[in-house]
């Protein structure tokens, strides 16, 4: 039954996590966007553990806590603080318009799995086929990141692309190496942490968390 | 095509026509029970119509036959997609004759004889909710279109039996590129069928109207059809949202005892789509009427990501 239904269950998880991406990428709301980003989180949960149930490598189960703990209640919690302390309840700001993007998105989509196909053909986990969603991912929250102006998008943009790696380590090699990968949790704990104290600093400087005021420093 | 297809077709079509304002009813009730208002009967739609048929028709002096023929027009098309659809059995007669795209085109002409009527009479308020609609229309229909394709390229065919008894009768098989088509084909049917999102059923705001606008001058059996038309259209995009996504329960012929004993599961999934269609208007608030185009644009969007999905995941 398990390993009948498992890969399917995996592919149609990864689909909800491409979901996802587009979702925040059309966000306008910061709350919405940070408990998209908590879903997320929890998807990647259930895909790990999922891998980790159907292939028995049990150090994929300690990344699935580690993803339970770190990104789906932690970080949610730190930017709704963030954004609490900040006290922004603002509509997020594009750069680009959100129709434009999301066909940008679609570009991008295409681009991976094209990219990607290749590569999952020499892969030969399970879980290969969703080696072009994860990627996907990665590009989506990267566009995010480039086509939001305020501060609080762009690191929920970074944490979310931190998520599409993860889903593609799984994918291609069953997960990195446990150092690699509590290294990687802990440098995006600390650089959710970094960037809120740069979070209150841009501010502090600008009265505004628009990072378009930062190309304002140089000296007139 | 056999005697009991030819039921099977027969009863389908009867029941739609008749039940579709039972579904509009219930949708009603749930409602006003979330909104914690008293709800109106479940046969107020019935009474709303036995009352239009008694009242006379009032025309406009330049109301042209298209205005008058335009509301049977409408009905019939919509009668005639909701025969297509199967829901109480495959083997349907029609089936052989009108696939997934002719289902398409027979919202297209509906909605097409609707914009023409509404601005037949020549009052300002009708040329807009034409336009409007039109403009909803017009990306709402490719998406829809996207969306059966995705059923299309799982079970190769564009036959909405075939589709039905792919995903009903074989093994189960998950299919991921369906949640994108799922999610694509809710946001296609709240804007299609004026559903809060995009446009309110019982609003007469002339800021905020789209479907409503176009109807203004109509009144009688004229509106009274109409009415019925859209009870209608609610129920064959609920039949064709239960078909792509939720066929289970079909019976895969069309004999007797598989059409009675679908009934019972068809009315249990129409009443539990009625509630998500309650809550999903209980909880979100009327666009302005510029986003509608992007709202039809991100369901575009999601359909074609559904092609994608399959092309990767499923082939």
């Amino acid at each position: 039954m398990l390993q009948h239904y498992g890969p399917q269950v995996i592919n149609l998880l990864a689909a909800v996590l491409l979901l996802l991406a587009f979702a925040m990428l059309a966000q306008r709301r910061i709350l919405s966007l940070i408990n998209l980003f908590a879903a997320q989180g929890l998807v990647l949960f259930l895909a790990t553990a999922l891998v980790a149930a159907l292939t028995g490598q049990t150090h994929l189960y300690w990344s699935a806590g580690v993803t339970l703990l770190l990104k789906v209640l932690l970080l949610p919690w730190i930017l709704h603080r963030l954004i609490r302390r900040l006290n922004v309840k603002w509509d997020v700001e594009t750069l680009l318009n959100i129709p434009t993007t999301m066909l940008v998105g679609i570009v991008l989509v295409i681009l991976a799995f094209n990219v990607a196909a290749p590569i999952s053909e020499l892969a030969g986990t399970v879980t290969r086929s969703t080696l072009g969603i994860a990627l996907a991912c990665v590009l989506l929250s990267f566009l995010m990141m480039i086509t939001r102006s305020k501060a609080v998008p762009q690191v929920v943009g970074f944490l979310s692309m931190e998520n599409g790696l993860f889903f593609a380590a799984t994918a291609a090699v069953y997960g990195m190496p446990m150092v690699v990968e509590l290294g990687v949790a802990l440098d995006v704990l600390v650089a959710a942490l970094i960037l809120g104290v740069f979070v209150f600093q841009i501010r502090e400087r600008f009265d505004s968390v628009d990072t378009r005021h930062l190309e304002n420093l140089k000296e007139r | 095509m056999s005697a009991s297809g030819l039921a099977a077709q027969f009863t389908e079509l009867v029941l739609a026509v008749l039940l579709a304002p039972l579904l509009t009813g219930w949708v009603n009730q749930c409602r006003a029970w979330l909104q914690n208002r008293s709800a109106p009967g479940l046969l107020q739609p019935y009474r709303v119509l036995a009352k239009l048929f008694r009242k006379e028709v009032v025309l406009a002096h330049n109301a042209s036959p298209l205005f008058r023929t335009a509301p049977y027009l409408i009905f019939g098309c919509l009668a005639l997609a909701a025969a297509i659809v199967p829901t109480l059995g495959t083997d349907l007669p029609l089936n052989a004759a009108a696939d997934a795209i002719a289902l398409v085109g027979l919202l297209a002409l509906t909605r097409f004889f609707t914009a023409l009527a509404g601005m037949d009479v020549g009052t300002a308020f009708g040329s807009m909710g034409a336009r409007r609609e039109m403009m909803v229309g017009f990306l709402a229909e490719p998406a829809l279109l996207m969306v059966l394709f995705t059923a299309s390229l799982i079970s190769q065919s564009t036959s909405l039996s075939t589709i039905v008894e792919t995903i009903a009768h074989r093994e189960l098989v998950i299919y991921p590129s369906l949640a994108f088509a799922g999610v694509a084909f809710t946001m296609v049917s709240l804007a299609e069928n004026g559903r809060i999102p995009v446009d309110n059923p019982a609003t007469h705001l002339e800021l905020t109207m789209i479907h409503e606008a176009m109807l203004l001058e109509y009144s009688g059996r004229h509106l009274a059809m109409i009415e019925w038309a859209a009870s209608l259209k609610l129920f064959v995009y609920s039949c064709v949202g239960i078909a792509l996504f939720f066929p289970f329960g079909v019976p895969p012929g069309g004999d007797a005892l598989g059409i009675v004993l679908a009934l019972p599961v068809l009315a249990a999934k129409l009443a539990v789509g009625g509630v998500a269609l309650a809550l999903i208007e209980l909880v979100s608030a009327k666009m302005r009427i510029f986003r509608a185009p992007e709202f039809m644009g991100s369901a575009f969007l999601l359909a074609v990501l559904a092609m994608l999905v399959h092309a990767l995941l499923e082939s």
